[in-house]
């Protein structure tokens, strides 16, 4: 029962142990191992490190073979396996100039230095079921024509066109400044952009996906283009206090997408393109791009735009876009409701009986009235 | 950055599972709230191991104000074995091996949801809610920078108007739980979905009442023997919901009841929400209408078959 009145403990106990009947299967099938998931699955491993705001790949795929694939689950046990961890400070920015590239495509540019380098794509394939992988021995490994990440300056398309001065330069950072975390003090509006977009690396990848399409589908055009997206590995460093220098913790797999967009300029500021920034853990460049746009789309008031659209609404998209917050908040309507429900039960059936009465009042005065009238 | 050893020796938490620095920042969050009763006081929540929505702000607050020698209390919906509250202590068990117990009288830290235990709380209690929505204006503004505006110029014109609009549409106020209330004649505040029923027992509450909103971010508090007035019309009252009849297992009139479908022929009992309340009545020789039913000794269920304690 539900809510029984008594042994709610061991209803709840039996629930759980039929939970990790079904996660396992069928025992004669061979359990997932964690090298399976992390290497097999690493779109899903990529997406939960970046939603759980935790780089760990054995973890996330730990996590992801608990919930049994449901990646927003596996996304809140990686946040609240991390809640737990000690924190000894924030990193150097990342330098992704510097980025060891396996994938590099500019939009903009058909050719540029470093080059297009296409790497792991889903991108001009054929989306036809391949029931050779239906087979139980895939392990052949393909054979594939390529070269080694290049060790070629790559540098990225939005300096490129900084040098000309047809781009907006990156906001001058000052390092002594404290970063903005949302996860040490509750988010407050307005917001700043390191807070923004903190909060969409954050951010649910669907909800992100639907707001940047519905600024290709007119509210709040920014007019986009793919200036560059590139993943590959980037060092993690740490400016140690005690040692007076920077250490590199470990390298940290990234896709970056920087979008260029349109800007009119005014009587103060030439003419320039902006920009919208994305940066998300792993190979997830559908995120990375609705990131950058939605970033975009939310810079309306420095930019001088008008606010139309719901993807430049600071408030609404970022409290919003954290699906363990909503998934939790949605999925506690399944938590018993039943004071409440009876509240409004005495009042309906008050306000029901009300309206009875009254109707028989008035058919009982419509009577008089006809009989008086005959 | 991989530390596979890591996971597997996860088996040590702090004492009622936040680190000590949460914690002071919890509580200081807490003074906070206490200094300016019925103000939203916002916190860097964290993520705990269950859902937002289903209890993190009133658990981050009872863990923060937890010591070993604390006794507590866990309900949800008044009763203290509903699924979600059976959850919540066996997690406070677990972390902090504290004692709990079912009796209002002997707890000295009450965490509840949706309800206030119909005994009379002591000073030396502490009665700890879990808040889905903290904002009381929400539903008419739902924007953040907007309503903080409210708060900060005492501006609560809105909330009179949909009060007003509610009984001219409806002749009555059609607020059920959540009932809105003035703290100390200031701040306009959202005593969580309780229902309105349990409003009076918030003024003048000898017990300090701290409010946890996980997801939102917020705690706020009322500290003991404070004014709490349900907002109200001079010509429209503030009024409790009444039952017709008392609760068919321990015959308690004026508390709050649940109505128990017995089968599809419109069998109905009603028995007491706060369950510790109707089975101290039984035991002390009280009994309803429907006591002897076979259909309600069902639902009474005898002595606890899992007693938590
Ligand atoms: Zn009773």
């Amino acid at each position: 029962m539900y809510v029984a009145v008594k042994g709610g403990e061991k209803a709840i106990r039996n629930a759980h142990k039929l939970t990790a009947k079904r996660r396992r299967g069928d025992t004669s099938v061979p359990s997932l191992t964690l090298e399976q998931i992390a290497q097999q699955l690493s779109h899903a491993v990529a997406r939960v490190m970046g939603e759980g705001s935790l780089y760990d790949e054995t973890l996330a795929a730990l996590a992801i073979k608990q919930a049994r694939g449901d990646l927003i689950e596996a996304a809140f046990l990686m946040r609240a396996y991390r809640t737990t961890l000690p924190r000894f400070g924030y990193s150097k920015p990342v330098d992704t100039a510097e980025m060891l590239v396996e994938r590099r495509i500019s939009a903009t540019y058909k050719d540029l230095p470093g080059g297009q380098v296409l790497g792991p794509t889903f991108d001009y394939s054929h989306r036809l079921l391949d029931f050779a992988l239906a087979a139980e021995d895939d392990s052949a490994e393909p054979a594939v024509e390529t070269s080694p990440p290049e060790d070629v300056a790559m540098p990225r398309v939005t300096d490129l066109l900084g040098d000309e001065g047809l781009m907006e330069p990156d906001p001058v950072s000052d390092e002594t400044a404290p970063v903005g975390d949302l996860t040490r003090e509750p988010l407050s509006f307005p917001a700043d952009r390191d807070l923004r977009l903190q909060n969409l690396a954050r951010g649910d990848e669907g909800f992100l996906l639907a707001l940047a399409y519905s600024t290709q589908r007119g509210y709040g055009r920014t007019h986009p283009f793919a200036g560059e997206i590139r993943y590959g590995e980037v060092e993690v460093e740490f400016f140690a206090e005690e040692l007076g220098f920077a250490v590199t913790l470990g390298t940290i797999k990234v896709t970056e997408c920087q979008m260029i967009n349109q800007f009119k300029g005014s009587a103060k500021t030439a003419p320039t393109f902006t920009r919208g920034y994305g940066l998300v853990f792993g190979q997830v460049e559908r995120k990375a791009m609705s990131m950058a746009m939605v970033d975009r789309s939310m810079r309306f008031e420095e930019l001088g735009e008008e606010q139309v659209a719901p993807a430049q609404d600071v408030e609404f998209v970022l409290s919003h876009s954290d699906n363990i917050q909503a998934t939790g908040f949605v999925e506690h309507l399944k938590l018993p409701h039943y004071v409440d429900f009876q509240a409004e039960l005495v009042l309906v059936r008050q306000m029901r009986a009300e309206w009875f009465e009254k109707r028989r009042q008035e058919e009982d005065s419509g009577d008089a009235a006809q009989e008086a009238a005959e | 950055m991989n530390d596979t050893a890591q996971i597997f020796d996860q088996g040590e938490y702090n004492f009622a599972y936040l680190d000590e620095q949460t914690k002071r920042m919890i509580r200081r969050a807490i003074l906070k709230g206490i200094a300016i009763p019925g103000y939203q006081v916002p916190f860097a929540s964290r993520e705990m191991p269950m859902p937002y929505g289903w209890g993190t702000g009133g658990v981050q607050v009872t863990a923060s104000i937890l010591g070993k020698d604390d006794c507590l209390k866990m309900i949800d919906q008044g009763s203290d074995d509903t699924t979600n509250a059976v959850s919540i202590r066996g997690f406070f068990e677990k972390t902090a091996g504290v004692r709990t117990t079912y009796e209002t009288s002997e707890a000295t830290v009450i965490q509840t949801r949706h309800r206030i235990p119909e005994k009379g709380l002591r000073e030396d209690q502490v009665l700890v809610f879990q808040v889905p929505i903290p904002e009381p204006l929400r539903f008419l503004e739902p924007r953040e920078t907007e309503t903080r505006k409210m708060h900060a110029l005492e501006d609560y014109g809105l909330m009179h108007v949909k009060l007003y609009e509610d009984i001219a549409k409806n002749g009555h106020i059609a607020t059920t739980y959540a009932y809105p209330v003035k703290v100390n004649d200031r701040y306009v505040m959202d005593p969580s979905p309780t229902p309105k029923f349990d409003n009076p027992k918030i003024d003048q509450m000898p017990a300090l009442q701290l409010y946890g909103a996980g997801r939102e971010k917020r705690i706020y508090a009322i500290p003991p023997y404070t004014k709490v007035k349900s907002l109200d019309f001079d010509d429209y009252p503030f009024e409790v919901q009444k039952f017709d009849k008392p609760c068919g297992l321990c015959g308690a009139e004026n508390v709050y009841l649940d109505e128990v479908i017995l089968d599809d022929q419109g069998g109905r009992m009603y028995v007491c929400s706060d369950s510790d309340h109707c089975e101290e009545r039984r035991a002390n020789g009280h009994l309803g209408p429907m006591a002897a039913d076979p259909a309600a000794t069902h639902f009474a269920g005898g002595a606890s078959e899992e007693t938590v304690q």
